[in-house]
């Protein structure tokens, strides 16, 4: 076939263009949330004076801010990603502001707490549910992301599968992080990690597998 | 016509086209191809392969553009976007053929000429991925490219309604495009 015939063809399926990439991004990730978060309200739920536990409890709230500070960089950076001309460069520093943040709580916990406490804050009550059930609150948000880089055009599949499991992840992790009863720093910089981990390393390969176009 | 005001043109025409233009896709898609032929050809040169089937990397690219351009931001140049879909699909063909895709394929640099000759080559990978399709499906593909019948007579041809044909058209791209993939894969 020759090229112009084949651009016969492109012109007459004009009309058939998808919605644009972005919006895709942003209701599939949108609905992926919104499935986490009714299975999370139906299953655990957040902490019952939730409320009052945004005003009064320090730590409480400062890990909510950790985790979205995580969640919405990754956002943009991985709905950049499904264009392929889009080069993350130094937006990628902004995946570190929620670590750095996190280190900041630590550095403040550690100079309030007396060091006789440090350990039994560092391993809390429910590290095991911590690591499990991030990962399981992150598999809606994934497959939607997945869905969406599917539907765009990654440059860069395995980073932006990677960088989509840590925002499956930070979604987790806040839905987690309001049910949670350990509030220190020191936890939340141990087991957290965990999850978000998992589901980078499941992202990557997804990226490897499904993302090429 | 310097690269920015170029760009600029294209951008419309990009815009126009998605609205559903089929005329300035057409003219837009024709001046893309040219683009094409050299940026594959010099990239292909520039890492040591020597090529003789360019035209098929060239249709590879398009119907990525084609299948992928909601994923082009309209506030953003076209010419970028076109030359990162190239740079992926080229490195596809090196990985394909066993060749290292690391290889630095920086199109940026590149003072980009379009070139005419090979617009009236035939290429094969097409060919060979359109026998692939059901024989309905590859009647219509033809006798829109190739004849260059409108939807509207095929669909008459063939007793279906044009929406029939136009996604059976739309369908039969997304089927080539994934076939070339395969190949890579």
């Amino acid at each position: 076939m020759k090229t112009d015939d084949l651009i016969n063809a492109l012109a007459a399926d004009a009309k058939s263009v998808e919605p644009p990439i972005a919006r895709t991004f942003a209701v599939a990730l949108a609905i992926g949330a919104v499935v986490s978060l009714i299975a999370f309200m139906v299953t655990l739920g957040p902490r019952p004076d939730f409320p009052q536990l945004l005003t009064n409890s320090v730590r409480y709230t400062f890990k909510l801010i950790v985790m979205l500070s995580i969640a919405i960089p990754a956002f943009f950076i991985v709905r950049g990603l499904s264009r392929p001309d889009f080069d993350p460069g130094r937006s990628l520093w902004w995946l570190a502001f929620g670590p750095a943040l996190l280190l900041l709580g630590i550095g403040m916990e550690l100079a309030v707490v007396p060091s006789g406490d440090w350990h039994q804050r560092m391993i809390g009550h429910n590290s095991f549910y911590c690591m499990t059930i991030i990962p399981i609150l992150s598999v809606a948000p994934f497959l939607a992301m997945l869905y969406a880089l599917k539907s765009g055009a990654p440059s860069h599949p395995v980073i932006a599968g990677a960088i989509g499991g840590v925002l499956s992840a930070g979604i987790g992790a806040t839905l987690y992080a309001s049910h949670c009863p350990d509030d220190s720093p020191l936890f939340v910089a141990v087991w957290y990690p965990v999850g978000f981990a998992v589901m980078a390393v499941l992202g990557a390969l997804a990226g490897s597998r499904f993302l090429r176009w | 016509m310097d690269r920015k005001a170029r760009d600029a043109e294209w951008s419309e025409l990009m815009r126009t086209a998605i609205a559903g233009d089929e005329a300035a896709y057409r003219k837009l898609l024709a001046e893309l191809s040219r683009l094409l032929r050299g940026v594959v050809r010099r990239g292909f040169a520039g890492v040591g392969v020597a090529r003789d089937d360019v035209e098929d990397v060239v249709q590879d690219v398009l119907l990525a553009v084609h299948l992928k351009r909601h994923t082009w931001d309209p506030a953003m140049p076209l010419g970028p976007w076109v030359l990162a879909i190239a740079r992926n699909k080229m490195i596809d063909d090196l990985r394909r053929r066993g060749r290292r895709p690391e290889v630095a394929l920086d199109l940026s640099q590149f003072d980009i000429e379009g070139e005419d000759q090979q617009a009236s080559i035939d290429a094969h990978d097409v060919d060979r991925v359109l026998n692939g399709l059901s024989d309905r499906n590859r009647d219509i593909v033809r006798s829109i490219s190739i004849d260059g019948h409108s939807a509207r007579d095929v669909a008459d041809r063939l007793g279906m309604t044009e929406v029939a044909v136009r996604v059976a058209l739309h369908r039969s791209l997304k089927t080539l495009a994934d076939t070339y993939q395969e190949k890579a894969g």
